[in-house]
């Protein structure tokens, strides 16, 4: 039970450090309780995304590509991250800066792997971006339409197989012929891919993981605004 | 005595087949266009390759059903098709068999749900034991020797698609692997030697590894899988030809035959009893591992 869990007598660098470790352990109720906590001494929702849960997965992340977590503590933790964010979105939403753009993302026809890319649509809305999640298995269609609807800034595309990676080209090909193209930056990222394969297939720029997402998306946005 | 069981008395090793998606993929189904479809819409094609597999000298075929459950049918909206696309496929690789008189067996494959069992993810137990049940129950209607469930990565759900396969049938013979591919456990986590000791504890008739990241390293698992194996068990390895790689948009594998042919002596050396080919290996592969284990 996530009232029992008391945190008031914990410095708020220690507190930010328990996070880390109860989002490495998946444990959804203290992250709840320490993420409200840390609401309570006025660090700003921002800052508890970044520092605390952001910094959390980044070390899940890192332990996961060494072999040390598999999958099933991937998703725990993310859980709990998601646990954490159902708390900070309304809060980003009021006090966060504007919103800086909009982002459909999706996975590619033919690929089911979504952890990934939940993970990156998590923290781009954590950095202010409205996402528009489509799931998996999307053809090109399914992503026209999306971008019809919704008019983003970005589209990013998923891909973890390196047979459903080619797609992404015929994606990027029929956006040209429908004139899209050139209105939208377009990200893509999964463990197959490089930024040789995204330069050849004429992406605006390969992710490596989530955080590399953000920061691409919003320096891309800065550089079509004219602000850098 | 079963099929299987006569199948293993009579020969030290066997061979089974090599990829079939890959090859559909060669023929012309697009990426990301359900395989099984073509029991229906191409069943010479699917016939041909089966064909292929035989006249390298395979024993043991796979169905084309490696994603034929209602779980991963319904990507396509197709799940209402599962029986009936489950049972042809048994009765085409049936005739291809009787043809070729070699007293191959018919394997009734099945693969992974493509999702994540509960609590992690979201399928639950039940559900998952009904759609494999499904499955099963249709290509045991369709006249399979044996049952192969492949490509597991997680025991939870390996359980569920064999008690699916127990509610088919009480007493058909059935073949499990798992697929470790990510740092010598499978993606969820599973090592070689907590897979054996789950499913032989199953009932298993024989277990082992498929697919993967490439020969050595499922020479690695059947190692690991005889050192706490009982002496008898019968050991299964079914690699890939390597890992793929983007050749002009499309995806090539990297083993040619000849590393296959090294690769089952090498099972073989360690224990392996039942030996094919996973992704990207074709009837040039089976061949030539055939020949090498004839030598
Ligand atoms: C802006 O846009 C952007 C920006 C950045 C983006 C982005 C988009 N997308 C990703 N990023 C980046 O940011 C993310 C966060 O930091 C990062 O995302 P990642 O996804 O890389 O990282 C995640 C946080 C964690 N990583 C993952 O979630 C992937 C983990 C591994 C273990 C994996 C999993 C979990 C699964 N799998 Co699969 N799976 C493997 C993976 C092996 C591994 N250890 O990596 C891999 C990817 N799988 C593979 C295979 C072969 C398969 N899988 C399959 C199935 C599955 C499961 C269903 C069991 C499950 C997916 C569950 C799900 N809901 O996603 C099958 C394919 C199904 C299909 N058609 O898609 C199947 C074909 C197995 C089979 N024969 O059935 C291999 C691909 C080999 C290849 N190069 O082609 C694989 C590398 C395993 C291996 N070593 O062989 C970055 O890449």
């Amino acid at each position: 039970m996530s009232d029992e869990l008391d945190y008031s007598n914990i410095e708020t660098p220690e507190l930010i450090q328990q996070i880390h470790d109860d989002l490495y352990d998946g444990l959804v109720a203290e992250v709840t309780a320490a993420v409200n906590e840390l609401l309570s001494r006025k660090l700003t929702p921002y800052d508890v995304l970044t520092r605390a849960l952001v910094g959390g997965m980044d070390i899940v992340g890192v332990d996961f590509r060494d072999g040390i977590l598999f999958v099933p503590e991937v998703l725990m933790a993310a859980k709990a991250m998601k646990a954490g964010m159902v708390i900070l979105r309304p809060l980003l939403a009021e006090t966060g800066a504007p919103q800086i753009g909009t982002m459909v993302i999706g996975t590619v026809k033919g690929d089911i792997h979504d952890i990934g890319k939940n993970l990156v649509a998590m923290m781009m809305e954590g950095a202010g971006f409205k996402v528009v999640n489509l799931g998996i298995n999307n053809d090109a269609d399914k992503f026209i339409n999306a971008i019809k609807e919704h008019q983003p800034d970005i589209i990013g595309m998923s891909a973890l197989l390196t047979t459903t990676m080619p797609y992404m080209d015929v994606i990027i090909k029929t956006l040209k012929e429908q004139g899209l193209r050139d209105k939208l930056i377009v990200l893509v990222g999964g463990a197959p891919l490089n930024a040789a394969f995204a330069e050849e297939i004429e992406a605006d720029a390969y992710c490596r993981d989530a955080a590399v997402a953000v920061e691409t998306a919003k320096k891309l946005i800065a550089i079509r605004r004219g602000n850098m | 005595m079963n099929k299987l069981q006569a199948l293993l008395e009579n020969n030290p090793v066997v061979l089974a087949d090599g990829a079939m998606g890959t090859m559909l993929f060669e023929a012309g189904l697009q990426f990301g266009d359900p395989p099984e479809v073509w029991n229906m819409s191409h069943p010479d094609q699917v016939r041909a390759i089966h064909r292929g597999y035989l006249e390298s000298g395979s024993l043991i075929n796979l169905t084309n059903t490696f994603g034929g459950s209602r779980f991963r049918l319904s990507m396509h909206n197709l799940q209402a098709k599962a029986p009936d696309l489950n049972r042809t496929a048994a009765v085409i690789l049936r005739a291809e068999v009787e043809a070729a008189g070699t007293g191959a067996l018919v394997a009734g494959d099945i693969g992974p749900s493509g999702e994540i069992m509960a609590p992690l993810g979201t399928l639950e137990y039940a559900d998952a034991v009904d759609g494999f049940a499904e499955q099963a129950a249709a290509l045991v209607a369709g006249g399979v020797d044996v049952i192969w469930i492949e490509t597991m990565s997680a025991l939870e759900e390996i359980g569920a698609a064999f008690e699916g396969v127990r509610r088919a049938s009480a007493d058909i013979p059935v073949i499990t692997t798992m697929t470790f591919d990510t740092r010598g456990r499978t993606m969820m986590g599973v090592t070689p030697e907590q897979a054996y000791k789950f499913l032989a504890g199953l009932g298993a008739a024989a277990v082992g590894g498929n697919c993967g990241n490439g020969p050595n390293e499922l020479l690695a698992v059947v190692q690991r899988m005889r050192a706490v194996a009982s002496p008898d068990a019968v050991l299964v390895a079914k690699s890939n030809a390597g890992m793929p790689k983007l050749v002009h948009g499309k995806a090539v594998y990297e083993c040619p035959p000849s590393e296959m042919a090294d690769y089952s002596r090498e099972v073989r050396a360690a224990g392996a009893r039942i030996i094919g080919g996973c992704c990207g290996s074709t009837p040039a592969h089976l061949k030539a591992m055939a020949e090498a284990l004839a030598a």
